[in-house]
């Protein structure tokens, strides 16, 4: 009788916890959704900024096209033919105002380079200056592009990188582009979607990092075989090579990638370099699809070693599609933001803020701390900046998503999940991928402006700043296109409109900016570190080439000071291992700063 | 309620010439296998994001089982089912973050104590915990849909060391029908859909459904009792699953064996209640030998 009894009341109070707890998980997920929804009507400010989408008014109209490969991929095409809208900002021309090119990728479109007037409009040049026409079947459609003085003559060139033939083009005095051909020794055909300048051995020339995505040896026109794709979701190791070419300094590129230990052949779709470990060397960080991550520790740039296992980054496999350096905590680390697919019901992998746990030099450890600080559900998520959109002091984070906009009311991703888990045997041949027939994959998708309180949480405010567009976005890119000391946001859309939302920041808050130019060190002072002291803060941000996903953001750096009207110093470390600081400089103003002489 | 919570109980039904069946060692067979599975997976292709989560998913389902056993029967009752189902939540669970590790475990063995009729469970805890989080949190929990790795070889491994033991227990029986079931409406739903039947047939290929061949819908406490019974049950889930596959939603097989599964206690468990009190004891009390004994998972 006591047992009986003593069983009914436990009965009675499991069966509460059981109910307790089923109502938590529901509302745990739903806290985990997050974000700030705002009254119709457009953009408030209350977050400090707001974002107008102003393409149109600036004089763009540009809309990406998408490639057509061999008519075997055809009931797959809108997802192998789903990269290419690309974004890479520089002032080509030196007037001092953010130029930026835009690529195209159906066979014979046109890719554009939109000249900033400097009067509040854009105006394409590409066809003036030879970098329009690019995109043909013998050639290749491109996938993306990157800036980079690699002969330090002080005009920015150009690296287009296709799924196809790469080609480099010297950028003549700011008056037009030359192909360099094929003397520059670049590799002849790779099916690439990222690539970036770096000097890997400080010798003060940039040197070329280029990332295969499908093998070289497949054509997508032509194919020999439906057995292309990737032999699984996620262990995936049967992509496209790496090429890590040493700047010779006569125009050409020695391939040195085996010899500095690259030997990767995953299914790379974003890159970008960075000083890690502190070592005044840049190590380089690679975001694949369908696998692991990589972390490359530049040993004094003798050779390369992955160090991503013990790292901690490279243990968990997920589709990693960006990668940008961000100090999200204003403590001089560099944390790096990897973006994975999200999607409520069939596959939440989170994209992975990776922050590490100690700085300075030495073995490092990173933390994923995505889902502490707010930022890890973006959906099928593609391209991510940090920059301070508010100008408040802390690094914000602007994320664009979606893969597959078609259909709206019918969705592929039951059939993609079932394909998704076969076996390589399956998985493996493009002829065993349910046909798509019209339907969405993860299209339509919210994008992420989150802001960072600086305290660790970041909230995003996107619907209510103003970025309310719902295009499959891929790459973005950060620039002050207006000179006015805030940071607008220029979205490359696959098969979709070029967006640029122009930045409105409150009056009260400071800023200030510094455009570097290296003389020992490679003339566009790519690697070098700027760490800004103010109100007893410091931020890191390093000048770098490409950054997030097939995206590059002005080479000048911005910093948000908030209510502060003062600049304690900035503390400059150049690629060539020379320092240099400066004190008190002038808030709310650009800096040109060289570099000097001596140590 | 009663205190039945243990490990691979014989069945009424079950072959009596398989005595094995009782030993000591073949109670420890099935979180053996789990143990190596996971721990080759991991070694070998890093299917775990650290071990954190599967950790946490393990504690809690030990912890909650030994603190409700402790409270509801006044015993410490044998870990392995609690084990299982701790381990299971831990690879099937995939999330960004560590609260549904928790949860799916602390749920599906609270569900052992709460989700019973006539002191028999009715649906598989784990089967529970794993429906319930994908149920009710879309947006952050999702089940293990990747294989691990690109290798053959070790996926044949399993498969072979999962049929010896689940034969071994006396349950291949179940496993074998389901793989049979699958397979055959993998058929049908290429056929109405027009999918290539490899796309049809991949997800059987995955890990989740060794898991859940070998340690789901065998679970002794939420199978009908009958040989025949058992293999019915199984096909009307395979069924149940090509429907909902057809309906174009991704957790089928979970909530086919929720639906099924349970389906198939309450009907066995009212035919119990008709039967008379004699021959239903004997049954029960067959089945039912000692706290300690193996438990669903």
């Amino acid at each position: 009788m006591i047992n009986n009894s003593r069983q009914r009341i436990a009965w009675f109070a499991w069966a509460l916890v059981l109910v307790a707890s089923l109502a938590a998980v529901r509302a745990l997920n739903q806290q985990a959704l997050g974000g700030v929804s705002g009254e119709e009507g457009g953009a408030d400010g209350r977050f400090g900024f707001t974002l107008e989408e102003s393409a149109r008014s600036l004089g763009v109209d540009f809309v990406h096209e998408g490639p057509t490969f061999d008519a075997r991929l055809d009931h797959i095409m809108p997802q192998v033919a789903s990269m290419g809208a690309a974004v890479a900002v520089a002032d080509f021309d030196r007037d001092g105002w953010q130029d930026f090119y835009v690529t195209n990728s159906r066979e014979g479109s046109l890719n554009r380079l939109y000249r900033n007037q400097g009067d509040g409009t854009l105006t394409d040049v590409a066809g003036d200056v030879g970098l329009a026409d690019v995109n043909r079947r013998d050639t290749g459609v491109s996938m993306g592009a990157v800036w980079g003085d690699y002969d330090n003559d002080g005009f920015e060139d150009l690296l287009l990188y296709r799924y196809g033939r790469p080609e480099l083009f010297h950028n003549e005095q700011g008056r037009g582009f030359a192909p360099v051909g094929e003397n520059a020794g670049l590799p002849r055909w790779v099916n690439a979607n990222s690539a970036t300048w770096l000097d890997y051995d400080r010798d003060g020339r940039l040197d070329l990092f280029l990332a295969g995505y499908w093998p070289d040896n497949v054509n997508l026109w032509q194919l020999e075989t439906t057995r292309i794709m990737p032999e699984s979701f996620e262990y995936a190791t049967n992509g496209g090579r790496k090429y890590l070419l040493h700047n010779q300094g006569d125009g050409s590129f020695e391939d040195r990638t085996e010899a500095l230990g690259l030997t990767s052949h995953r299914w790379t779709l974003a890159v970008t370099a960075g000083d890690l470990f502190g070592s005044g060397f840049p190590d380089l960080f690679l975001a694949n699809d369908y696998g692991v991550s990589e972390l490359y520790r530049n040993r004094d740039g003798k050779r390369f070693e992955d160090v991503a296992q013990d790292a901690g980054v490279g243990r968990s496999p997920k589709s990693g599609m960006n990668a940008s350096l961000g100090d999200v905590f204003n403590d001089g680390r560099l944390a790096i933001y990897k973006t994975n697919i999200s999607e409520p019901g069939v596959l939440v992998q989170g994209n992975d803020l990776w922050v590490p746990k100690a700085g300075g030099s030495g073995s490092i450890e990173y933390e994923n701390l995505a889902s502490a600080l707010g930022v890890d559900l973006g959906g099928w998520s593609w391209g991510a900046q940090f920059g301070d959109l508010n100008n408040d002091g802390t690094q914000d984070l602007y994320l664009v998503n979606g893969y597959v906009s078609a259909g709206e009311r019918s969705s592929y991703w039951y059939d993609f999940a079932v394909i998704a888990v076969g076996h390589s045997a399956i998985i493996g041949d493009a002829a065993n991928w349910p046909p798509m027939k019209g339907r969405s994959l993860s299209g339509y998708q919210r994008k992420r402006v989150w802001i960072n309180d600086g305290l660790g949480q970041f909230t995003d405010v996107a619907q209510v700043v103003g970025a309310s567009d719902t295009h499959d976005g891929r790459a973005v890119a950060l620039a002050d296109l207006g000179n006015r000391g805030a940071l607008d946001v220029i979205v490359a859309n696959q098969r979709g409109p070029l967006l640029i939302y122009r930045n409105e920041v409150a009056p009260d808050r400071h800023w200030i900016q510094f455009a570097l130019e290296g003389a020992a060190s490679n003339r566009s002072a790519i690697g070098a570190r700027v760490e800004l002291h103010w109100n007893g803060r410091v931020q890191a941000q390093e000048v770098s080439a490409a950054t997030g996903f097939s995206a590059q953001n002005q080479r000048r750096l911005h910093y948000g000071l908030g209510a502060a009207s003062e600049v304690d110093r900035i503390v400059i470390r150049w690629p060539s291992g020379r320092r240099q600081t400066i004190e008190r400089p002038q808030v709310d103003m650009q800096h040109q700063v060289k570099e000097p002489d001596g140590r | 309620m009663a205190g039945d919570v243990g490990v691979l109980a014989p069945q009424a039904g079950t072959p009596a010439h398989r005595p094995r069946v009782l030993s000591l060692e073949n109670r420890f067979l099935p979180p053996i296998l789990i143990t190596l599975i996971l721990l080759s997976a991991h070694l070998s292709f890093g299917v775990l994001e650290g071990w954190e989560r599967t950790g946490l998913s393990i504690v809690t389902a030990i912890g909650t089982e030994l603190v409700l056993g402790r409270v509801t029967y006044g015993k410490w009752l044998n870990p392995a089912s609690a084990y299982i189902s701790g381990i299971s939540a831990g690879i099937l669970i995939r999330s960004p973050f560590l609260w549904p590790y928790f949860f799916c475990s602390f749920i599906s063995i609270v569900s052992k104590y709460v989700l019973r009729l006539k002191g028999r469970h009715i649906w598989n805890p784990t089967n529970f915990g794993v429906s319930a989080m994908v149920f009710l949190a879309p947006a952050t929990v999702t089940v293990l849909s990747i294989q691990w790795g690109n290798v053959v070889a070790p996926m044949v491994v399993i498969w072979i060391l999962g049929a010896i033991i689940t034969w071994r227990v006396g349950r291949a029986h179940i496993s074998a029908t389901y793989v049979v079931s699958f397979l055959l409406f993998s058929f049908v739903r290429s056929a109405l859909t027009g999918i290539p039947w490899l796309a049809a047939v991949a997800p059987i290929t995955g890990p989740m459904y060794q898991l859940y061949i070998f340690f789901m819908v065998t679970d002794p406490k939420t199978t009908v009792r009958p040989v025949w019974g058992q293999c019915l049950v199984v096909f009307l889930v395979a069924f149940v699953e090509m429907l909902m596959r057809l309906a174009e939603i991704v957790y089928a097989p979970f909530y086919a064996l929720f639906l099924v599964g349970s389906i198939a206690m309450i009907v066995e468990i009212w035919l119990d209640s008709r039967r008379p009190p004699e021959r239903a004891n004997s049954q029960q009390l067959s089945f039912d030998p000692t706290p300690n004994a193996q438990s669903a998972r």
